[in-house]
This record gives structure tokens, sequence and C-alpha cells, in this order.
């Protein structure tokens, strides 16, 4: 038992509350909010190290032990990630002072970004099937609110069709825990894992499990994300970076979760379906990341790389690769939310998402320039910065896994990614100087404090690979031995 | 019984698909309707429907029906009642700005 465990949900979420009764007053909102988002980074940093020091820590909510209640579960997967949302999440928010402007702010924005970081966490730390779907709704009403403020008409058509798609998904998410009730008849997911294992993986299992795959696939945008890059481009870059950072990473950590610990008996059929999955993704991705002169289309493309990469992790389901998993999730999150600080530098300092009419803007921002420069290569996973690990890590076990079609693939796509960034790179602040809109200095101070810290993060992150990596070997364990995570929840 | 209501769930989920594929706005509304009709019927079916007392502790009957899915139901209600109503909301502010309702002619144009 550890108390500690509800606070990454109850912060964020009295905070919200909290907020809603302060809806005129913007510099008290800006100072709660603030203050909250320091608080989530303490309270993870010491479940990190709790987690690290004492094994997997477990919440039974209201003291019922498992499976009769629901269960909080932190194994250092889950509290790596929680550090992470909670670090990128302080980061959208200085952005978002900076660049969300006043109209949105009076209308409950901050409420609505509380609201999301509090599903983002409860999807994390969960333990129980049905909490999760619960989790996400949370999640995603936020993220509608958040893709429609300010109701342009671009944002109201994108919504409904965002909203469409998850409405869907969440309908298959329900059908998919009512079979896996009726087959199980649990829905704690240590308990879930071990009838599972008792029944064996077959037949109505296996339906089930691709059922599973299929919804989180679209919460991720594995394959299916015919949704993603249209709805990404509606709404304000502060919230593209939030939705970039976070929303497909909780569908990825589903899968994650869901096929280490629970349908791991038949890897034959569901491991290589995700495998097929990702290569594809990974395919379609970079065919729409070469695609597009726009900058939005480029970055959200770049999403569905990587998404396709992980996913390509998770499919050969060894030590090594799942070790690759979280520590290129961990630095992916941050990547892609300092990919889209940047991104609306850009667009904020040229007054365009187009890149033909963007140049030169490198004798101006310097430290934008060479910033973004140096986070391509990290995308792409040049060695001493932060995605070379989780990369190495994945692709070697790819090649020893006899998966060498789908590692090329990986490794191709990451060429891709460098093509299409230096692409943006050149045009943009290579060149002669086209549109010349000025940004206010105070305005680009702000809005780069929190880049900055992002951009530092992602070289420390590569440069102490060696630190960080004791923590993902620790993560990898638990996941590639689903025993460990049974046992800390069954334990009693 | 079990066997019947499937039917009834499949019927649902039939029409509920149909209905999400067509052009008007409003009729995709019915249909996500439908569809949340269909699951929350499925969670009820899937965990059985063997006669038993309702879950009250005061009917003192021998049997009763499980409470658990009926909870989730409660729970996937009030959700998807949410939902419903943003989603509503949303297409009468898209119809009222934009004169959207035809799905089809609501993309091309950009601003």
């Amino acid at each position: 038992m550890n108390n500690l465990l509800v606070l990454p949900l109850l912060i964020p979420a009295f905070t919200a509350v909290i907020l809603i009764f302060l809806k005129d007053r913007i510099n008290l909102q800006r100072i709660i909010s603030a203050v909250s988002v320091f608080m989530n980074i303490a309270v993870a940093v010491v479940i990190v190290y709790q987690v690290s020091t004492n094994g997997i820590q477990t919440l039974y909510m209201g003291g019922w032990m498992p499976p009769y209640g629901i269960v909080f579960v932190a194994d250092m997967f889950a509290a790596l990630l929680v550090l992470t949302t909670s670090v990128v999440g302080a980061a959208c928010l200085f952005y978002s002072f900076a660049s969300i402007g006043e109209q949105r702010e009076r209308f409950y924005f901050y409420t609505f970004f509380h609201f999301l970081l509090t599903g983002v966490f409860g999807s994390f730390l969960t333990g129980d099937l049905f909490n999760l779907f619960v989790c996400f709704e949370v999640l995603l009403v936020a993220s509608y609110a958040m893709i429609v403020l300010g109701g342009t008409k671009v944002q109201l058509r994108e919504t409904l069709k965002y909203i469409l798609v998850n409405v869907i998904s969440s309908s298959l998410f329900v059908a998919a825990i009512a079979y896996l009730y009726a087959a199980t008849g649990t829905l704690n997911m240590a308990h879930l894992a071990m009838r599972v294992a008792e029944a064996g993986q077959g037949g109505v299992m296996n339906v089930i499990a691709v059922l599973l795959l299929l919804v989180f696939s679209l919460k991720a945008g594995l394959l299916l994300f015919f949704w993603l890059p249209d709805s990404y481009s509606a709404p304000p870059l502060a919230v593209r970076a939030l939705f970039g950072a976070l929303l497909t990473k909780v569908g990825l950590y589903a899968i994650t979760r869901t096929f280490s610990l629970i349908f791991v008996h038949d890897p034959g059929l569901t491991h290589t379906l995700i495998g097929w999955m990702a290569g594809a993704t990974m395919i379609l991705g970079a065919v729409g990341a070469l695609a597009y002169n726009d900058l939005s289309r480029i970055f959200n493309y770049n999403i569905v790389i990587s998404v396709g990469f992980i996913a390509f992790g998770i499919s050969t389901l060894t030590q090594d690769s799942l070790n690759g998993v979280v520590f290129y999730l961990m630095h992916d999150m941050i990547a892609k939310a300092l990919l889209f600080f940047l991104g609306g530098l850009i667009i904020a300092a040229s007054g365009t998402e187009q890149l033909r009419q963007m140049g030169g803007l490198i004798r101006r921002y310097p430290w934008t320039g060479w910033m973004f420069f140096i986070l391509t290569l990290a995308l792409v996973g040049v060695p001493p910065l932060s995605g070379f690990a989780g990369k190495v890590m994945m692709v070697r076990s790819g090649f020893g896994e006899q998966h060498a079609a789908l590692a090329l693939i990986a490794l191709a796509s990451s060429f891709v990614v460098l093509y299409s960034l230096i692409k943006v790179f050149q045009q943009v602040f290579w060149g002669g100087e086209k549109n010349e809109v000025e940004v206010h200095p105070l305005r680009y101070k702000a809005m780069m404090a929190p880049a900055a810290v992002l951009f530092t993060l992602v070289i420390l992150m590569g440069v102490g690979a060696e630190t960080v990596n004791g923590y993902v070997l620790q993560a990898g364990a638990v996941l590639a031995d689903p025993a460990e995570y049974i046992n800390a929840v069954m334990k009693e | 019984m079990e066997l019947l209501i499937v039917l009834a769930i499949g019927v649902l989920f039939t029409v509920g698909v149909y209905l999400v594929l067509s052009k008007s706005l409003l009729r995709i509304l019915l249909g996500t309707t439908l569809l949340t009709h269909g699951v929350h019927l499925l969670l009820l079916t899937m965990a059985g429907l063997k006669t038993g007392a309702s879950p009250l502790l005061g009917e003192k009957a021998d049997a009763y029906v499980d409470p658990l899915p009926q909870a989730l139901i409660l729970t996937s209600i009030v959700i998807s009642f949410g939902v419903s109503a943003f989603f509503i909301v949303l297409a009468y502010r898209a119809y009222r700005s934009a004169g959207m309702d035809d799905v089809e002619g609501s993309k091309g144009e950009r601003e």
C-alpha cells in the first residue's frame, strides 16, 4: 500500500476544479497551474525513487483487495511515463502561457489542461481495464474541448471527425471489455493475466486480443491513423504539442501493457500482427512526411512514424526490445513536444505554415535554428543524443529475432525522418528572408524558455543514457516477466 | 434468451454502422447513439442473463444477478451521455457557423 500513487491523479483534478471558480482571474489561474505542475513533478520523482528502491508499488482503493477493488499499480514503466508526462506537461503549460492567448485562457483552457493530465496519469497508473476505459474518456473529453476551444471553422470540422472516431473506438472498447468479462469473469489486469494463462490463449481470447489491439491502435494512430494528420492540424500549437507528446503515447502504453502482461501466450498471432501493422504504419507515415510541404502535416506524419517504430519494438517482445520501447517512448514524448514548440516559433515568426513561403530565419533566430537542427539529429537517433539508445535496442533485437524486414523498414524510416526534417530546416532557416513577421521579444523569450528546458533534457538523456538505462532496465524486466507484476498486485 | 438479445444487439450494430456511414451529420449522431445502446446491452448480456433477484440485499434471495456489469453500464451510460451532449452541441455550432450538415461537403476548403 502506498497512498502516494493517487496524488498524480488528485493534484491535477483538484487544480482543475479550483480553476473553474477563477474564470476571469487569469494571472491567478496561471500561478495555481504552475504550482500544480511542479507538485506533479515532485510527486513523480518520489514515485520513481520508491519504485527503484522498493519495487512495484500498489494502492488498493478503499482497502479492497484485488481483484475486488480497483488497484493502482506503479511499476517502473508506469512511473517513468508519469514522470515524463509531468515534465512535458509542465513545459506545455509554460508554453501555453506565452502562446495561447487571453481569449482561450478566459474560457477554461487551464481547467481542460489539468483534466487532460488527470486522464493521462490515470491511464498510466491504473491496474483495472474498465478504469482504464474511464481514464481514457477523461482525457478524451478534455481533448475534445481543447481541440475545439476557439471555435474556428477548421477546428469545428476537425473536432467533429475526431469525436466520431473516438466515440466509435470507445464503443468498441466497451464491447471488448464485455467479451473479456464474459470469457474470464474479471477486469483486474493482473487477475486477467492469470485467468488468460490458465484458460490458454486461443479462439475467443485471440479474438478479444485483436479487438483490443484495434481499439488501442485507433487511439495510438497505429495503422488506423487516418484521423490524426487533420485533427492535429486544427488546434493552436501549445495544444498540438500536448497532444503529439501525450495522447498517442497513452494508446501505445495500453498496447504495451496489454500485450506484455495479458495476451502473451500466442505471440505468433498477436505480435506478428502488431509487427506488420507497425511496418505499414512506418511506410505510410514516411509517405506522408515526404509528400507535404506544410509544416504541421510533416510534423504530424513524423508522429505517425514514431508510433510505428515503437510498435515495432513491442512486436518483437524480447527484454532488449522492451527496454528500447521504454527508452524510446520517454525520448519521443520529450522530443515531439520540443518539435512542436519550435514549430510554433517558426510559424509565429513567418506567419504561415507553408514551407515554400518561409526562408532565412537563421539570421533572426539562430538559437531556434540550431536547436531545431540538433533536435532533428536526436529524432533520427544520432549517437550522443537521446533517440539513439532506444532505437539501437529495438533494431538490434529486431535483427536477432529474425524480424529483419521490419528492422530494415525501421532503419529506413529514420532516414525519412532525417530527410523530412532537414528539408524543413533548410527551407525555413536558410536562403533569403521571405516573410518578416516580428515576434515580440518578450513573447519570444517566454516561448523559448520551455523549449530550452526540454532541449536540455534531450541532450542530458542522450549523454546520461547510462544512468537513465538503469531505470529503463528495471522497467523492461517487469514488462518481459509478467509474473513480477502479477505477484506484486495479487500477493495477499 | 442470450441468443435473442445478441441478435437484437447485432441489429443495433448494423443499423448504427449504416447510419454512421451516411452523409448527414444528424444521422451520424443517431448512429453513434445506437452503437452505444448496442454495447450497453452487450455488457448486460455477456455477463449472463440467468434469473435471480435484483442486486439488493434486502431481497434475501438465494441467487442474485451479477451486480458488476450493471455498475459498468451505469458508468458507461453517463460517459456516453456527456459525450453525446457535447457532440450534439458541436454539430449545432457547426451548422450555425458554417452551415454544415452534409459531411461530404465539409472537406476541402481551408482557412
